[in-house]
C-alpha cells in the first residue's frame, strides 16, 4: 500500500485497554492491547506498530493521526496533577470553598465538601474590580506582585488560574496580570479563564481554570511526548486531539486548553453511534459503550448526540451529583458509572453482592488475566459463565485463565454467600447490568426521555457482551452492534470534524436587546473559532452555526435557540424571540404570554464538513449462518447449561440470520445473543439483534 | 420477593421530575390510595418533601376518593394542610389503571407571590399574607380551572410567573403519573398494593431496628433564640424505644405576634429530618421509614402554631429544630450528634428604588440572595463552613447577582475565628459587603437569627460566633424586619458559625497551626483558645505548647 495521505489511524487510550482504527480508504485494521499505565505513549507506539503490519502501511503513508485519551481524565480523578494556585479579586479569596453553600447528599451529616484541587493558603488576591457592565471601577494595582510570586515559589505551586470578577465580559486585567506574571516567572503554566471559560458565574468559571491549570503541565508534556513517539516511528503526520465535545482540534488548542480533552475517548464512541443512527435511518437511540473500567451512556435523538455545557468530574460518593468538581465545557452529554470489565466484586457488610464502581483496570486486571489480580471481577464472571472464549481473547494477546477466574469467584463471593461459581458469577452479571439499566433509566428520566423504544447501539470491549442482557432489562427490543465493536471510540473518531465551540456570556433582556454588542461579541468569537478550526484544516470550507441561550425571565432551563445566518442586523432581536417563542410552543405546548426573554449565554460552532453517509439497510434475502462449533454456556435465568452455537462474526456475510441463544466472536469482543433475540447481518455488516416477541413481563 | 424488590426499585425511580427551576427545586411523590408516600424524589428541601408525606391525606379527607376522576389534579397552599405557608403549592393527581384508581402522585414548589404583605413576618394574621386556596380541583378531565387560575393571578405581583410555575407543577405530576402506568404496565400489575406494602414493611423494619440500636429513655434539651418580638425558648423531650421515637415540645414559648410561627405539620418535617438523618439515612425516604417518628406539641406554641396565626416566615425556627432535638440525644449517642450549626438560612431580602427617598434615576429592584453559614462540628470531623443545613438551599454567585441588581459586592470571603474552637472545629460563617452601585439607599428585609444566641459547642468545643448586620460605619441592625441601608453606606452581613466539638485544647496542634496558616483562625485564637504556640517558621512549638495548654 502506498496510497499515501490516504491512510488514517485513531488511537483511543481507555483506562483498561489502548484501541486502534487504520482507515486505508479501502479498509479497516484495528487492534487492541493493554494501557501502559506508567507511561502511556508506549501503549500507543505498541498499537500502532501492530496495526501498520496488519495493514502492510509504511509510516510515512499516514495521512493523519487522531487521538482520544483517558489521561487528562485519570490525571483529575487519581489527583496526579501539578500544584496549583488561584489568584481572584481582593475581597472574593473564598470562591472555590464557599461554592454554592449546598451538601450533595441531603441525609448523610458526615460528607467532606468534594476537594477543588486548591488549599485556602494557594489562593491568593489582586486589588482590581471590573463591574457588571465590564467596566473598570478599580484599575489592577500590581504593587504588590512580588510578595505573590514570592509566595508562590514558597508554595511550590507551578500552574495558576487566574478568575477575576466579570472577567468573562471584559479580559483585560487576566490578560494585563497573565503577561506580567510570565515575564517574571516564565516557567510557570497560566490559565485564564477567560480564556477557558468566558461565562458568567464565577465559580464555575474558577473551577474549570483550576482543573484546567491542574493537567495542563501534564498534558503538554505528555503530547509532546507522543508526537516525538510518533515521529521517531517514522509518522510525520499531523496529530489532531479528540475533544468533549466529539470534535477534533489541534495539538496546540489541546495543549491550551487540556480541560477540553475531558472524556475525548467516550466521546469518539457516542460520535460512532451517532453515525450508525443517521445510516441506519433510526430517530432515538441509546448509544451503549462498556469497556475495561467504565460504561458510558447516551441518548441519541434525530442523529445527533445529546450535548451539554457542563461536566462534574470525579464524583465521590456513589457518583452523586455536586460531588465532583464541575467544569464548564461544551461535551457530549452521557452518563457514565463504574462498571466494566475490570468492576471489582465484593460482598458488602450487609451480605449484599456490590460490583464497582473501583476497577482492576489492565494493572492487575481481572483474576483471569493471571497478572497478580485477585480479586474477582465482571470479567471473570463473564468467563466463568462461558460467554467468553478464554483461547481468542483481545486476538490472544492477553491469555484467560478460567481457573483464575472461578477461582477468585469462590474465594471473593462464593465463600461469604455459600454459593457455587456458576451462581455467583451469574449474580455478578445481574448486578453490573441492572446498574448499568438503572443509570440509563434514571438519565433518560432526567432528561425527560423514552428509553423502552430506542435502538441501543452496543460496542466497547464489554458492550456487545453485555447488550441484550441491558436491553431486556430496559425493555429495548433493538440492538445494532457495528463492526469492530471493540474499538467503538477509536472507529468514531475518524468521523469526527475539525471542530470548535466557543461560549460567551452576555446577558441580555429582550425589552433592551442590543444588535450591536451582540453582533462585537460574534465578530471577536467568530475570529478565534476560524482561527483555531483553518489550523488544522486549512483553506477547508467551514459550517458554521450562531446560537443564543435564552429562557423566560427567571427560569432555571435555557432553550438554544440558533441564530438567523449572515449579518446580524436590525430586527435581530424581534427574529430571536419569534424563533424562541416557536420553539418554547414546540417543546412545551403553550408560551407563557407577557414575560419577557433573557439570553445568557452565546455560542459559535466551526466545523469541517462531516463525512459523507450511505444509507444501510436490511437484505431482502435472509440465509441461516453456519456456526464453527459449540460451547457451554450457563444461562442463569433457567438456571442451567446450554450448548450455544459459535458464530466467526469475520465469516458472516449481509442477510445471515443467527437464532439466540448464541455467540458471535470476533478479535476484539464477542456478542452475546441472549436466547430471546435473533439477529441478523445488514448491508453495512452491521448485527442487528432484535428481540423475539415473548409477552409477559420484560423484568424477568 | 425479587420481583417486588424490582418493582420498589422501578417506582423509585418513577419519583424523578425533569423540571428544576433558579429559585429551588420542585419535590414530588407517589403515593398508594390511602395517602401513604412509597416513594419520592431525591430533590428538594426537607420542609416540603416531609409535609407532603403527609398533605396527601388531608386532600382525600376533603375530596373523597370516588369523585376522583382520571384527568383531575387538586391544588391547596394552606399552611396547615400543605408545607406551612402561603407560598408553597401542593398538587395532587389521582392516577387510574383500567378506570381504578391505583395511586396518586404530588408535588411541591414554591410560588413567588400571593399578595398581602408578601413573604415577610409582619402580618398580623394569615390573612395579612396573601391568598389561601383551599384543596380544590385546579383541572378537571384535562382542563384547567379558568377561574381558580384567574384568581390566583390577580391576587400576586407576580401574576405570570405563578401561572408558569402552576403550569409546571402540572406537567411535573404527569410525568410522575406516566412512569407510574409504565411502571405498573411493565411489570403487569394492576394494584400498588403488594409493592407498597413491601415498602412500607421494609423501610418501617430498618428504622425501628436503627432506633433500636439506641439505649431507651427519655432525653430533653432546650435552645433559646432570637426571635421577634421576644426571645424565645424551644423545649424538646424525646422518648425513645420499642423501634419508636416521639418529640414533644410542650415547654416551648408560646406564639409570636408576628410570621415566625410554625405549624405543626411543618415543625414535624424538620424535626423527623434531623431524626432520619441519624437513624438508617441510607432507608429511602417514605411512609414506612417515617412511621416510628412522631412530632407532638400542645396547641398554642410556637411550633403548633394554630390558625389564623401569621406563618409565613416559619422555615427560620423550623430549620432550627433539628438542632434542638438532635440535641437531646447528645449524651444518649456518643459519637453520632453534631454540635448546633447555623442551622436557619441566612437570605438577604433587598429591594431599592420604590422608596419616595430614592432619586428618580434609581434602578428599581428587588431580589432575594440566600447564603448560609457554617455547620456545627461534627463528632471525628469539623463543620462545613458556608453549607446550608438542614435546608439544600443554592447560594448566590456574586456576579448573577450583580448582573440582575444594581447592587456591588465588596468582599464575600470566609470569617475569620467564626467556627467555634473545638477538638473539631465549627464550619466557619462568611462575612459579605454589599452596596448600591448607584449610590442609592435601599432597604433589607432581615429574616435571620443566631444573632443574638449562637450556636452553641458540646462536649467542652466552644460557640460559634453570632450573625450580624451592620453598616460599614459602625451602626448594627436587627435580624430582622424592615431597615434602610442609607445612600452611600454598605451593608457588612455576617452569618453565624457553627458550634465546635470536644476540648480546643485536645485539638492536634499541626491542624491549629494549618488553620492559622489558612487564615481560618488568628493568632489571638491560636493562643487563647487552642493553646497552641508556634516557632517562628509557623511549625508548632510542642513544648510552648504544652506548657500554655497547662496554664
Amino acid at each position: 500500500m502506498n496510497n499515501k495521505g490516504q491512510n488514517r489511524i485513531a488511537v483511543d487510550i481507555g483506562g483498561t485497554f489502548t484501541d486502534i482504527a487504520l482507515d486505508s480508504g479501502t479498509s479497516l485494521y484495528t487492534a487492541k492491547t493493554l494501557t501502559t499505565r506508567d507511561d502511556p505513549v508506549r501503549g500507543v507506539v505498541e498499537v500502532v506498530r501492530i496495526a501498520c503490519q496488519n495493514a502492510a502501511c509504511n509510516p510515512q503513508d499516514i495521512g493523519s493521526v487522531i487521538h482520544g485519551t483517558t489521561l487528562a481524565t485519570n490525571a483529575l480523578i487519581e489527583r496526579k496533577g501539578a500544584r496549583v494556585g488561584l489568584i481572584t479579586t481582593e475581597g472574593f479569596r473564598d470562591i472555590v470553598e464557599i461554592a454554592y453553600e449546598r451538601r450533595y447528599d441531603q441525609y448523610d451529616i458526615f460528607i467532606d465538601k468534594p476537594d477543588l484541587l486548591v488549599t485556602r493558603e494557594d489562593c491568593w488576591t489582586v486589588p482590581e474590580r471590573i463591574d457588571a457592565n465590564g467596566n473598570v471601577l478599580r484599575a489592577l494595582d500590581t504593587g504588590k506582585l512580588n510578595r505573590l510570586l514570592t509566595a508562590i515559589d514558597r508554595r511550590g505551586v507551578t500552574s495558576i488560574a487566574i478568575c477575576l470578577l466579570h472577567s468573562y465580559l471584559n479580559p483585560t486585567h487576566e490578560r494585563m496580570l497573565r503577561d506580567l506574571i510570565q515575564s517574571r516567572r516564565p516557567q510557570l503554566s497560566i490559565t485564564l479563564s477567560s480564556e477557558v471559560c468566558p461565562e458568567i458565574r464565577e465559580f464555575d468559571r474558577a473551577c474549570t481554570a483550576l482543573a484546567n491549570a491542574y493537567i495542563k503541565p501534564l498534558m503538554a508534556n505528555y503530547l509532546q511526548d507522543l508526537s516525538l513517539a510518533l515521529e521517531a516511528e517514522g509518522i510525520e503526520a499531523p496529530l489532531f486531539i479528540v475533544t468533549s465535545g466529539g470534535g477534533m482540534t489541534t495539538l496546540e488548542t489541546a495543549t491550551r486548553f487540556p480541560i477540553r480533552l475531558v472524556e475525548s475517548g467516550p466521546s469518539g464512541g457516542a460520535v460512532l453511534a451517532a453515525r450508525i443512527a443517521r445510516e441506519c435511518n433510526i430517530d432515538s437511540a441509546l448509544s451503549f459503550d462498556m469497556g475495561g473500567t467504565t460504561a458510558k451512556l447516551c441518548l441519541i435523538d434525530h442523529g445527533a448526540p445529546q450535548r451539554s455545557r457542563q461536566f462534574e468530574i470525579g464524583r465521590a460518593a456513589r457518583f452523586v451529583k455536586g460531588s465532583g468538581l464541575p467544569v464548564r465545557i461544551p461535551v457530549v452529554e452521557m452518563i457514565e458509572i463504574g462498571a466494566g470489565g475490570g468492576s471489582v466484586a465484593r460482598v458488602d457488610s450487609l451480605q449484599r453482592l456490590a460490583v464497582g464502581p473501583d476497577s482492576a483496570g489492565s494493572d492487575p486486571g481481572p483474576a483471569s488475566y493471571g497478572r497478580g489480580g485477585e480479586l474477582p471481577t465482571v470479567t471473570d464472571a463473564d468467563v466463568v459463565l462461558g460467554y467468553i472464549d478464554p483461547a481468542t481473547f483481545a486476538e490472544g494477546r492477553v491469555k484467560l485463565r478460567p481457573r483464575a477466574a472461578s477461582a477468585a469467584i469462590r474465594s471473593g463471593i462464593g465463600k461469604a454467600l455459600k454459593l457455587g461459581a456458576n451462581q455467583c458469577a451469574y449474580g455478578i452479571s445481574q448486578m453490573v447490568d441492572e446498574s448499568m439499566s438503572n443509570a440509563a433509566r434514571v438519565h433518560a428520566v432526567e432528561h425527560g426521555k423514552e428509553i423502552s423504544a430506542r435502538t441501543m447501539i452496543a460496542f466497547g470491549g464489554n458492550g456487545p457482551l453485555h447488550a441484550t442482557r441491558v436491553a431486556q432489562k430496559l425493555g429495548v427490543s433493538r440492538v445494532i452492534v457495528p463492526r469492530d465493536p471493540g474499538v467503538g471510540s477509536a472507529i468514531g473518531f475518524l468521523s469526527a470534524p475539525i471542530s470548535y465551540e466557543i461560549i460567551r456570556s452576555l446577558y441580555m433582556r429582550g425589552e433592551n436587546f442590543d444588535t450591536d454588542a451582540v453582533a462585537r461579541l460574534f465578530a471577536e468569537m467568530e475570529a478565534e473559532g476560524r482561527r483555531v478550526v483553518q489550523a488544522g484544516a486549512a483553506g477547508a470550507k467551514l459550517e458554521e452555526r450562531r446560537l443564543a441561550f435564552m429562557r423566560y425571565q427567571g427560569q432555571g432551563h435555557e432553550i438554544e435557540i440558533p441564530l438567523p445566518e449572515g449579518r446580524l442586523g436590525t430586527g435581530l432581536g424581534k427574529e430571536i424571540r419569534k424563533r424562541f417563542d416557536a420553539l418554547y410552543q414546540q417543546q412545551y405546548g403553550r408560551t407563557v404570554p407577557n414575560v419577557d426573554v433573557e439570553i445568557i449565554n452565546w455560542a459559535f460552532v466551526a466545523a469541517t464538513p462531516g463525512p459523507r453517509l450511505r444509507k444501510v439497510t436490511l437484505p431482502g434475502r435472509k440465509q441461516k449462518a453456519r456456526p464453527a462449533n459449540r460451547r457451554k454456556i450457563y444461562w442463569g435465568q433457567q438456571r442451567k447449561t446450554l450448548n450455544v452455537p459459535c458464530y466467526q462474526r469475520a465469516s458472516l456475510q449481509p442477510g445471515h440470520s443467527i437464532i439466540g441463544p448464541a455467540l458471535i466472536i470476533e478479535a476484539q469482543t464477542t456478542t452475546l445473543l441472549g436466547p430471546e433475540f435473533d439477529a441478523v447481518v445488514d448491508r453495512a455488516g452491521n448485527l442487528v439483534l432484535t428481540a423475539r416477541k415473548t409477552g409477559g413481563r420484560k423484568y424477568a | 420477593m425479587a420481583v417486588v424488590d424490582e418493582q420498589a426499585q422501578a417506582l423509585m425511580h418513577t419519583a424523578f421530575s425533569p423540571i428544576v427551576r433558579e429559585s429551588g427545586d420542585i419535590s414530588a411523590g407517589v403515593f398508594d390510595i390511602d395517602g401513604n408516600m412509597l416513594a419520592q424524589a431525591v430533590t428538594g428541601t426537607p420542609g416540603h418533601i416531609n409535609t407532603m408525606a403527609e398533605s396527601v391525606k388531608h386532600f382525600l379527607e376533603v375530596i373523597p376518593r370516588k369523585t376522583m376522576r382520571p384527568g383531575d389534579t387538586f391544588m391547596t397552599n394552606d399552611p396547615w394542610l400543605g408545607s406551612g405557608h402561603l407560598n408553597d403549592f401542593v398538587l395532587v393527581q389521582p392516577c387510574f389503571q383500567r378506570r381504578k384508581l391505583v395511586g396518586l402522585v404530588s408535588c411541591t414548589s414554591h410560588l413567588i407571590d400571593l399578595g398581602g404583605l408578601g413573604m415577610g413576618p409582619d402580618g398580623s394574621d394569615v390573612y395579612d399574607e396573601g391568598l389561601l386556596i383551599p384543596p380544590m380541583r385546579l383541572v378537571e378531565g384535562g382542563e384547567i380551572n379558568q377561574t381558580l387560575m384567574a384568581l390566583i393571578k390577580s391576587n400576586s405581583r407576580t401574576p405570570f410567573q405563578n401561572e408558569g410555575d402552576i403550569y409546571a407543577l402540572i406537567a411535573c405530576c404527569e410525568v410522575a403519573h406516566k412512569r407510574l402506568r409504565e411502571m405498573m404496565s411493565e411489570f403487569g400489575i394492576v394494584s400498588l398494593s403488594e409493592v407498597g406494602a413491601y415498602i412500607y414493611a421494609v423501610s418501617r423494619a430498618a428504622s425501628e431496628a436503627a432506633i433500636n440500636t439506641a439505649p431507651a429513655g427519655t432525653y430533653s434539651n432546650r435552645m433559646m433564640i432570637d426571635g421577634y418580638d421576644f426571645e424565645i425558648e424551644l423545649a424538646a423531650s424525646l422518648t425513645l424505644g420499642n423501634g419508636e421515637i416521639t418529640v414533644d415540645f410542650n415547654g416551648s414559648s408560646s406564639c409570636s405576634k408576628f410570621g415566625i410561627n410554625v405549624p405543626l405539620n411543618y415543625a414535624t418535617a424538620y424535626s423527623v429530618f434531623g431524626l432520619r438523618c441519624i437513624f438508617a439515612p441510607e432507608v429511602p425516604n417514605n411512609a414506612g421509614a417515617l412511621a416510628p417518628f412522631r412530632v407532638t406539641a400542645p396547641l398554642g406554641c410556637i411550633v403548633n402554631a394554630p390558625r389564623p396565626v401569621p406563618v409565613a416566615q416559619r422555615h427560620i425556627i423550623g430549620q432550627l429544630l433539628p438542632d434542638v432535638v438532635l440535641g437531646c440525644l447528645r449524651r444518649a449517642l456518643p459519637g453520632k450528634i453534631p454540635a448546633e450549626g447555623s442551622s436557619c438560612m441566612y437570605d438577604l431580602p433587598l429591594r431599592g428604588g420604590f422608596d419616595a427617598t430614592s432619586s428618580e434615576n434609581a434602578t428599581r429592584f428587588a431580589v432575594e440572595l440566600t447564603h448560609n453559614g457554617g455547620t456545627g462540628a461534627r463528632p471525628g470531623k469539623d463543620g462545613l463552613s458556608v453549607t446550608a443545613f438542614p435546608s439544600g438551599v443554592y447560594g448566590s454567585q456574586v456576579e448573577v447577582t450583580e448582573s440582575t441588581a444594581p447592587l456591588l459586592l465588596r468582599r464575600r470571603e470566609l470569617r475569620t475565628d467564626s467556627g467555634g474552637a473545638g477538638r473539631f472545629r465549627g464550619g466557619l460563617g462568611q462575612i459579605i459587603e454589599i452596596e448600591s452601585r448607584e449610590g442609592q439607599p435601599f432597604d433589607l428585609f432581615g429574616t435571620v437569627d443566631r444573632v443574638k444566641y449562637p450556636a452553641r459547642g458540646c462536649f467542652g468545643g466552644l460557640d460559634g460566633a453570632r450573625g450580624q448586620l451592620a453598616l460599614a460605619s459602625g451602626r448594627r441592625l436587627k435580624g430582622k424586619g424592615k431597615q434602610q441601608i442609607p445612600a452611600g453606606e454598605t451593608l457588612v452581613f455576617q452569618t453565624p458559625g457553627g458550634g465546635g466539638y470536644g476540648d480546643p485544647r485536645k485539638r492536634k496542634p499541626q491542624l491549629v497551626a494549618q488553620d492559622y496558616a489558612a487564615g481560618l483562625i488568628s493568632k489571638r485564637a491560636l493562643k487563647r483558645d487552642y493553646g497552641v504556640m508556634l516557632k517562628s517558621d509557623g511549625s508548632v512549638d510542642l513544648a510552648a505548647t504544652r506548657r500554655q495548654r497547662k496554664s
